[in-house]
């Protein structure tokens, strides 16, 4: 894996921008190659949203031969809620891009026949091509996406129940009313993940230090769904300082000191898509 | 791109680099909208996977509803009172150059006239919406002639009527028909009045109460009836008094029934009303104040002297003198620099001073869900307008109508 330490939130959230416009950008999308990305939701990807939507607005990055996978949303919640993840990235990603809404897909949790719809989003991942790097974060209970401590790490789109400690965790974004926080979604699998040619993990802040640690350090296990990425071929993990907290002083030097000059080669330069391709 | 809009083929703008009045804060967020209508881009997005066929840079403007004036006599030479054989010429006029002042909807007011007036104009301008040609017509707003004969300002005495039943006879004697009427002023200490308000309301007619004498409780009663609004505040009725407040004290009232608002005309122009007056009703209910021009015949008119009718006025400034007095003959303040004034005299914010002349007006008379707010689905009636909250341009069913040269 890379482990890509930066000092705070906000250089966490660059870099990881950055990162991803350099793939888009390099990739050279066109209307017969698009370039297929896996997102994710929460507080963590928020900056790094930020950041990809400057690059856009000044024309160094351009979102029209995309085509994104949201990894969950939540079922029975309406579509309109402030806090369904339809909501949150109509909100904080799609309206300022330049995507084609044919192209951007999220599960649909209401919809008729649940598992047809997982089974249905499987099949559009892969009528895409799959997808060429998938971006997540971290659950407090070392989960990705809704794949919840328990989960079958070669497990596929399907509904999962929500734990205690993710709808503990969710509570604030529901007036800090557990009772609103809805108890089920849909979400990619393990599985689905790690059919991605690049999975970018992003955690950020001293509450999930101590799952950045078991998904890293301990053994691959499905208490810890994050940990199956071990077995990946191309797994970056982007945190802050705050996150290692947990981490042997050992790991973060090697990943710090050792290779952090080798991990900002992937970022410097930074490409634009005004020098690389026309659209 | 190709795009799949299941649901309509009617293009599609979206109004961008702008500050939209949206839940009562100027957001940063873009407008977007579709045959005639403000659009949900979020619906449009997920359920359509559609997207604007043009792009409409605001250059930082502040895009808000379309004012409404509800109580204009009329202007640019044109007076809607004055009975003539045909009156949509004179309305169209003022509708038209009212779009510079950001008005997009209007109620043409008629003072007190006799029934031979009411006969021949009322059926002649119908409820519209506006366009390319001018503001829309939400209905006429009569001004009398039920009102008191003590309070009358400049209405003539001759035309002046009470009611002899409670019934609708005096109503249709006197009008002839309320089909295009929105709203009706009248006494309320008028015998027999209490029914007639209840009759106008169930007939879907605004009832305001004005140029009267009332005190507090006949003031309350007709708000029990139905009454919902007060023309032009201090003006034509009781001074508060602390001991009987009169109509004014319906603003602090605890006798409104519940779930509904008394709403005020205020003409904002600086001269009408003292600042610290207006402060005072602003303070006591700002969620009931409506901004109105009053607008009458001069206004609009170059600085001079003009011959409207039968009077001679003298326009200087801000002010309508009756020619070689100093008897205001009238407000002849745009709703813009009404808007304006208001700000500044108020001391409000931004969003209060354009919803008092939108939302409202929109909200008295019961159109809110159409009209003066910037909600999904509602007729996008808007007004571009600078920091200094003039207007730049002016649309209507999201077609511009109006544009100020640079």
């Amino acid at each position: 894996m890379r482990l890509v330490i930066l000092d705070d939130y906000e250089l966490a959230s660059e870099w990881a921008a950055k990162y991803i416009r350099n793939r888009i950008v390099e990739f050279k999308p066109s209307a017969d190659r698009y370039f297929t990305l896996g997102l994710p939701t929460g507080s963590t990807p928020y900056g790094c949203y930020q950041k990809l939507i400057e690059f856009h607005r000044s024309g160094d990055l351009s979102f029209k031969y995309v085509k994104t996978f949201n990894m969950d949303e939540y079922v029975g919640l309406p579509r309109a809620h402030p806090e369904s993840y339809h909501s949150y990235m109509w909100n904080n990603f799609f309206k300022h891009i330049d995507i084609d809404p044919a192209n951007a897909h999220i599960l649909d949790g209401n919809a008729e026949d649940l598992e047809a719809e997982c089974n249905a989003y499987e099949q559009k991942i892969a009528a895409a091509g799959g997808i060429e790097l998938f971006v997540g974060g971290i659950g407090p209970d070392g989960h990705i996406a809704f794949n919840e401590p328990g989960s079958s790490l070669v497990s596929r789109t399907r509904v999962k129940t929500l734990a205690k400690d993710t709808i503990v965790a969710n509570a604030r974004f529901f007036g800090n009313d557990l009772s609103k926080v809805p108890t089920m979604a849909l979400t990619v699998g393990v599985g689905t993940v790690m059919d991605a040619k690049e999975v970018m993990i992003l955690i950020t802040g001293a509450h999930k230090a101590f799952a950045l640690y078991k998904a890293i350090e301990e053994g691959v296990n499905h208490m810890w769904t994050v940990s199956a990425f071990q077995q990946h071929p191309h797994t970056i993990f982007v945190c802050d300082e705050d996150a290692t907290l947990e981490l042997r002083v050992k790991t973060v030097k090697y990943f710090k000191a050792g290779l952090m000059h080798v991990h900002n080669q992937l970022v410097d330069p930074v490409l634009s898509m005004k020098d690389h391709y026309k659209l | 791109m190709p795009s799949n809009k299941s649901v309509s083929d009617a293009p599609i703008i979206q109004f961008t680099n702008c500050r939209i009045l949206r839940e009562h804060k100027l957001q940063r967020e873009d407008l977007w909208v579709r045959d005639g209508k403000i659009l949900d881009p979020e619906k449009l997005f997920f359920d359509e996977q559609g997207y604007a066929d043009r792009c409409l840079d605001c250059a930082g403007a502040i895009v808000a509803p379309g004012f409404i004036d509800v109580q204009i006599n009329g202007g640019y030479g044109v007076d809607f009172s004055q009975p003539c054989e045909d009156v949509s010429t004179g309305v169209s006029l003022v509708a038209k150059k009212i779009l510079e002042h950001g008005v997009t909807s209007f109620c043409p007011t008629l003072v007190t006239s006799p029934p031979a007036v009411y006969h021949q104009v009322l059926p002649q301008i119908n409820v519209h919406n506006g366009g390319p040609e001018g503001a829309g017509v939400l209905g006429f707003h009569l001004e009398g002639p039920f009102i008191s004969s003590e309070k009358r300002g400049a209405h003539p005495e001759r035309f002046l009527r009470t009611f002899r039943s409670g019934g609708t006879d005096d109503l249709m004697e006197t009008y002839g028909s309320l089909d295009n009427v929105a709203m009706v002023t009248l006494a309320p200490e008028l015998p027999h009045s209490q029914s007639v308000v209840s009759t106008l309301r169930q007939k879907g007619v605004t009832v305001s109460l004005g140029h009267s004498v009332a005190n507090l409780s006949q003031a309350e009663d007709a708000v029990r009836h139905g009454a919902s609004f007060i023309t032009h505040l201090f003006n034509a009725m009781l001074p508060f008094h602390h001991r009987d407040p009169g109509i004014v004290g319906l603003l602090t009232s605890d006798q409104i029934p519940a779930g509904r608002t008394v709403f005020y005309g205020m003409i904002a122009d600086g001269i009408h009303t003292n600042p610290a007056a207006l402060r005072i009703a602003h303070r006591a209910h700002p969620s009931g104040l409506v901004l109105v021009t009053d607008a009458i015949t001069a206004m609009g008119l170059p600085p001079g002297r003009h011959t409207l009718g039968q009077q001679v006025v003298q326009i200087q400034g801000l002010h309508a003198y009756v020619a070689g007095t100093k008897t205001l003959s009238g407000s002849i303040a745009t709703m813009d620099m009404c808007v304006r004034h208001f700000k500044q005299a108020a001391g409000c914010s931004v969003e209060d001073a354009l919803e008092a002349a939108a939302l409202h007006p929109a909200r008295l008379l019961g159109i809110s869900h159409r009209k003066g707010s910037l909600h999904y689905g509602a007729d996008a009636d808007l007004v571009l307008l600078d920091d200094g909250l003039r207007v730049r341009t002016t649309y209507i069913s999201g077609e511009e109508v109006w544009r100020a040269e640079l």
